[in-house]
């Protein structure tokens, strides 16, 4: 009942806390083994050994976002996807034919995509 | 909810998704609060947790700081330099009492809602039981859902393609 | 599967940890108590494990790689170079955290961290025996990727937070990279979720154990799927492009010193072990072989699969040369997507007919499997024919001379 999903839930945040306690470790331990002098050479970027030339950020191209929308579309069908691979076969044939619509949709939203190009890096 | 472990853990994780809130108002630089953001997500999942809802907990982490935010720090890579500032605008006051406003108005909802009887006790299954409610009695807001995906592809598509 | 009623029975270590338990519950400590030890007696032996088989596969990896390419490997420090590990991390360890000057502090110092915790908790989730699993959340395939995912945007903040444009970039492509093979991720997994019926990963190895079946041979095309998009996920060769040493230095962990690399490689590591883990429960039948677990323990058959998984992994990072960023974008999305969501539509339909027919299920399930296997290799093989993969190249039949090579400069070579 809800009182095991809770007893489930101890572990994650066990583990959670135990991740954060070994990354704690790490870098304690590193603090104490390892030498800490900042001059001002070791502060610059590394640029393969150079002196660093240009700006510090650069522009960043604009198809990144569009990968991220189509992600994040396709993360959202997966997140409806598996409600309906749970329960598809309980609610009968119907189901499956409406999975088929939904995909159906987005496929066409990715085969537009494809057939404008935009799929391609450049 | 009983027990000192959940009322504990809520009082946890309240905090945490406030206190993240909180902080992505207040900092100045962008994309610390888009990581403040993420905190609150993951606050956010917690308590969902706390309501026996998994599926949405996970659906929450999964989406929310695993899409969204890089969603958000894309777009804040693109934006100028210029408009890039978090800080304190004229509107401040006016944006609080208003946050304060929808405070106020979502608590007074809250309590006096009649909540139904398993929201109270917790529930069993939750993603079985979304998927034959979205097959079932909500197809059509299934189905609108997915025009509204497509529509979003299309509009980045439309954004971005070079012809 | 019948255990011994005996904690000393080393098939299910989970049996120990309960008997345990259960002589403190009689000596009448809070009701809590017993829960809090468990949990936390199998999280130390999870995360000695984990760390105990990455030290064991640092050595392994070079090795294996060094045997790939007829060289030797580390063979210096310890017999045949089995401390190699121990000395490569108190050497990170002794290095110095240098923060470069113009970096966002709080984005450089969080990034590590981001990426490595998410690892761990995912290892929570995974069962290794009957009764050896940290939290069998009835989520628990879900809850890997959704974990999984957050460390995405951890690596974007390496390089936004370190001051180099070159970190920035590696970053980029990663995030890139990333976003792009995790929906093929979940769709592969998504379509175990159609066959079994339930995302509980003890419900899965269940699945598979009853029906005394692994799911590779009902699902080839998604194992393939996943296998290639968790390759990708976890940044490996063929597709190391953010932290190849020849291609940006080393990407987005350039400007990282000390433990804080060795964190990125940490979690590398880790992540690694949770898909070759995932593999292992969905694919390759979990703590089960046909039977064969009454005698050999669970856990030791589950773990020389994730080995086995994990091996595959270092081999074809020995083997395959590393993609580029645009011919990994488009085999996401063009290729792999496609016929993930084919995949995951074929499941369905199988699903259904063996619901409507009523058929047992020693009858359908090998038709399935034969159909599916067919399916998969027809759909990959027609995919690729028809992006214009395999279509067959103008090649010379002989290799060519110096100067005939530069006269292919000055007037086309015929063709042979």
């Amino acid at each position: 009942m809800v009182a095991e999903l809770f007893q489930q839930y101890v572990g994650v945040v066990v583990a959670t806390v135990a991740g954060f306690v070994l990354v704690g470790a790490a870098l304690f331990a590193n603090r104490l083994l390892a030498p800490r002098q900042a001059t001002r050479a070791k502060g610059l970027t590394y640029e393969c050994g150079m002196l660093p030339i240009g700006r510090g950020r650069l522009q960043i191209h604009f198809r990144y976002y569009l990968f991220a929308i189509l992600f994040l579309v396709f993360d959202i069908e997966a997140v409806f996807l598996f409600p309906w691979a749970l329960s598809f076969l309980d609610v009968g044939a119907m189901a499956f034919y409406e999975m088929l619509l939904f995909i159906i949709a987005l496929g066409f939203g990715l085969y537009y995509a494809w057939r404008k190009g935009v799929l391609q890096w450049r | 909810m009983t027990g000192v472990g959940e009322v504990a853990a809520f009082w946890i994780l309240a905090t945490i998704t406030v206190g993240s809130a909180v902080v992505v108002a207040l900092v100045r630089d962008l994309v610390r609060a888009v990581v403040a953001l993420v905190g609150s997500f993951l606050g956010v999942a917690g308590l969902f947790i706390l309501l026996s809802a998994e599926f949405l907990a996970v659906v929450q982490v999964l989406i929310y700081a695993g899409a969204i935010s890089i969603l958000m720090v894309f777009a804040i890579a693109l934006t100028p330099r210029s408009a890039r500032d978090n800080a304190e605008t004229a509107m401040r006051w006016l944006a609080l009492a208003l946050a304060l406003a929808m405070v106020g108005l979502l608590i007074a909802v809250a309590t006096v809602t009649e909540w139904g009887p398993q929201a109270k006790e917790g529930f069993q299954e939750t993603a079985s039981a979304i998927g034959e409610a979205l097959l079932n009695r909500y197809v059509l807001p299934f189905e609108v859902a997915s025009v509204l995906l497509l529509a979003a592809m299309l509009g980045a598509v439309v954004m971005v393609r070079e012809d | 599967m019948t255990l011994l009623d005996s904690w000393w029975d080393l098939r299910d270590l989970g049996h120990a940890v309960a008997a345990f338990l259960e002589w403190l519950g009689d000596r009448g400590v809070p009701s809590w108590l017993p829960y809090l030890v468990s949990t936390l007696v199998g999280l130390m032996a999870l995360l000695l494990w984990a760390l105990l088989s990455q030290l064991f596969f640092i050595w392994a990896e070079r090795r294996l790689l060094a045997r790939i390419q007829v060289r030797l490997g580390p063979n210096r420090a310890g017999p045949f170079g089995l401390l190699q590990p121990v000395a490569d991390a108190l050497k990170v360890l002794s290095k110095e955290m240098i923060t470069p000057r113009g970096a966002d502090k709080v984005l450089f110092w969080l990034a590590p961290i981001g990426v490595v915790v998410p690892a761990i908790v995912a290892l929570g989730v995974i069962p290794f025996g009957q009764r050896m699993v940290l939290a069998d959340l009835n989520v628990g395939l879900l809850f890997i990727v959704a974990v999984s995912s957050t460390a995405t945007l951890f690596v974007f903040l390496a390089g936004w937070g370190s001051a180099n444009k070159y970190s920035l970039l590696g970053a980029m492509r990663s995030v890139a990279m990333l976003i792009s093979y995790e929906v093929v991720q979940v769709l592969a997994l998504l379509a175990v979720a159609v066959f079994v019926g339930s995302i509980r990963l003890g419900d899965i190895v269940s699945w598979q154990g009853r029906y005394n079946t692994w799911l590779i041979f009902l699902q080839p095309l998604g194992l393939l799927g996943f296998l290639i998009a968790s390759s990708v996920e976890v940044n490996r060769t063929p597709s190391d492009i953010a932290e190849a040493e020849s291609e940006i230095v080393a990407g987005y962990h350039t400007e990282y010193g000390g433990i804080r690399w060795g964190m990125f490689q940490m979690a590398e590591y880790i992540a690694g072990f949770v898909v070759a883990a995932t593999v292992a429960v969905l694919w390759l039948g979990g703590w089960t072989l046909w039977g064969l677990e009454e005698w050999v323990p669970g856990w030791l058959i589950f773990l020389i699969k994730l080995y086995g998984v994990f091996f595959l992994f270092i081999w074809l990072r020995g083997t395959l040369p590393r993609l580029r960023i645009d011919q990994l974008m488009g085999f996401a999305w063009k290729f792999l997507l496609p016929l993930m969501l084919l995949n995951v539509l074929l499941a369905g339909l199988e699903m259904v007919v063996w619901k409507e027919t009523e058929a047992p299920a020693e009858v359908v399930l090998p038709i399935w499997a034969v159909g599916n296997i067919a399916i998969g290799v027809g759909l990959v093989v027609g995919w690729a024919l028809l992006m214009g993969h395999l279509r067959p190249r103008n090649r010379p039949a002989r290799s060519l001379l110096v100067r005939e090579v530069g006269q292919i400069y000055y007037r086309p070579l015929e063709e042979v």
